[in-house]
């Protein structure tokens, strides 16, 4: 276990200094600050205003960016690193391969949820300090959400990571990954797909293991439980799921998504040449 | 100590290792030669167990690819190329001192013999040194631990002659350790060694005993006259840290081990050479 710290730690550092994250801080933060800015806090959207429609609007930015961030930045840092030479050295100390690699993801993983999460805090902190009510339900909700997006997709990358032997191969996987996710959701193909008569069941199935798709849903589903603005396959997942049951869903799906990506990450990782 | 049997790595088609045979001492001071593609790296590679090959490489009877850290407790190794760690030297010796249960203070002894503040260098990111300071710290991470075995891709590259020196003072301290000192060319390591391997399309080609009477740590006081003023020759010479009054009589030290390489430079200027004079006092 000891070693398995000491590699998260390194791999914090590391990343803390790495261009990549001051960006990717700098987005999340920045969405936060321009949320505020233009007064979201005091328009209205079904009802909802101050902090709630601040949280809403976030977390659908989030849901919508951070997949891909969380997917571009670990394939480039960890295929970068194997070919920069980082693997070569830092893999010829004795260290274990599993407190290597669960070491590097759980680090990772503090560093792509921490500034999401603490821009959301921070949102929190400065509308309690403006004596606004803070809906405490819905920030839990959007952290369990937060936290399974973020680990579904770091468990993905790390998948990609291995597979791919050079920061370009590994890159260009992950946005066909991403684009493929983003192909099946009610927006886009999925909702074509429909029109032209896809089984509902078929249709159901997509959106329930597209990872993309649930959170959406999910989010959604936290503002508006009806799932009015998804129109009729509301009732097939409300009908199975309930409104309880769906966010269930959308955190364990993907957090069970992503542990099996990076376990196979790791089995072949074990299985193959390091460097 | 170490085995390597009928050992062979395929790179898609490309055979690199086409059954590597060869049995390594206690003792031995391996130069590890050969040309780019010779398979040196990756012979290294598998050494560290970071390559999944056919055949089978021992260390002390012990598999590196599934006991990773029983062997690689014993392995110090410095590789060619500096890795692009941005973790600060001070946070990167503590780390490699943590995983090889090591004593930190030792790595920064080491650090400190090569030259190096480390008080000043602690906090900077490792990728922001410069090349002869990042070769500085990684030596000091192999050599300021208890490594049975030394494994140094071209290690001084990147050194000034004091620290070469230095370097190869804690060779000498170190010589009940095996060495692999892999290079491209014989005559930067000659000195250090006792045996010389040349890889050649993934197979040993030469394996020979060579004279190791050269003391590691040795001395060698150099006088040398010129018949003039030589401006290239003056450029050449300050690098190793030669001084003189004239421009044509030039006095400075050059280490035991560093002859063959001195001499290497000196042949460049054989024309305007009128006397050479080197005497040797050991360390003790």
């Amino acid at each position: 276990m000891k070693h398995l710290w000491l590699t998260a730690w390194a791999d914090i550092i590391e990343s803390l200094r790495a261009k990549w994250f001051i960006v990717y801080s700098g987005v999340f933060g920045g969405i936060v600050v321009l949320l505020f800015v233009f007064g979201i806090t005091e328009s209205r959207i079904m009802g909802f205003t101050g902090l709630t429609r601040l949280l809403i609007t976030y977390i659908q930015l989030t849901i919508a960016i951070l997949p891909v961030f969380v997917l571009i930045t670990t394939v480039r840092s960890v295929a970068g690193d194997r070919e920069a030479g980082v693997f070569e050295y830092l893999l010829s100390l004795p260290i274990s391969l599993s407190a290597w690699f669960w070491g590097r993801f759980l680090g990772r993983f503090i560093v792509v949820f921490l500034p999401v999460f603490l821009a959301m805090v921070g949102a929190v902190i400065w509308a309690a300090i403006k004596g606004a009510d803070i809906p405490w339900a819905l920030f839990t909700s959007y952290t369990g959400l937060l936290l399974a997006v973020a680990w579904c997709f770091l468990g993905i990358g790390m998948l990609i990571s291995t597979l791919a032997r050079s920061s370009d191969v590994a890159q260009g996987l992950a946005f066909v990954t991403w684009l493929a996710f983003l192909l099946f959701m009610d927006l886009i193909l999925l909702g074509i797909m429909i029109r032209e008569g896809l089984p509902s069941d078929t249709a159901v199935a997509i959106s329930l293991i597209n990872p993309l798709q649930v959170f959406r849903t999910a989010a959604m589903i936290l503002f508006d439980p009806q799932l009015v603005i998804l129109g009729p396959s509301a009732y097939v997942i409300l009908d199975m799921f309930s409104e309880t049951g769906y966010i269930i869903w959308a955190i364990v799906y993907p957090v069970l998504l992503g542990t099996l990506s990076a376990f196979t990450g790791y089995y072949l990782f074990k299985k193959g040449d390091l460097p | 100590m170490i085995e390597f049997n009928n050992v062979k790595k395929t790179f898609k088609r490309t055979e690199v290792l086409k059954g590597l045979n060869l049995k390594i001492e206690k003792g031995d001071r391996i130069a590890l030669v050969g040309s780019n593609g010779a398979g040196k790296t990756t012979m290294i590679r598998c050494l560290l167990g970071e390559y999944v090959c056919e055949g089978q490489v021992l260390v002390n009877g012990h598999d590196p690819r599934h006991e990773r850290q029983l062997v690689l407790k014993d392995i110090g190794f410095v590789p060619q190329l500096p890795p692009p760690l941005k973790m600060p030297v001070g946070q990167l010796i503590h780390f490699s001192a943590s995983l090889c249960n090591s004593d930190p203070k030792q790595m920064i002894n080491v650090v400190e013999r090569l030259g190096l503040d480390f008080v000043e260098l602690k906090s900077r990111p490792f990728v922001k040194l410069s090349g002869g300071q990042k070769q500085k710290i990684l030596i000091s991470i192999a050599l300021g631990r208890d490594a049975k075995i030394l494994i140094l891709d071209e290690p001084a590259a990147n050194l000034d002659p004091d620290a070469r020196h230095i370097f190869f003072q804690l060779l000498a301290e170190n010589k009940d350790a095996v060495m692999l000192i892999s290079s491209h060319r014989l005559d930067e390591v000659a000195a250090l060694v006792n045996r010389v391997i040349e890889m050649d399309q993934g197979l040993v080609v030469l394996d020979d005993r060579v004279e190791d009477e050269v003391d590691l740590d040795s001395i060698l006081h150099t006088e040398i006259k010129i018949k003039r003023v030589d401006e290239a020759f003056a450029k050449a010479i300050n690098l190793w840290n030669f001084e003189s009054g004239d421009g044509t009589h030039w006095r400075g030290q050059v280490a035991g081990p560093d002859r063959l390489r001195f001499l290497g430079v000196l042949s460049r200027y054989a024309a305007i050479l009128k006397d050479i004079h080197m005497e040797e006092k050991t360390g003790d």
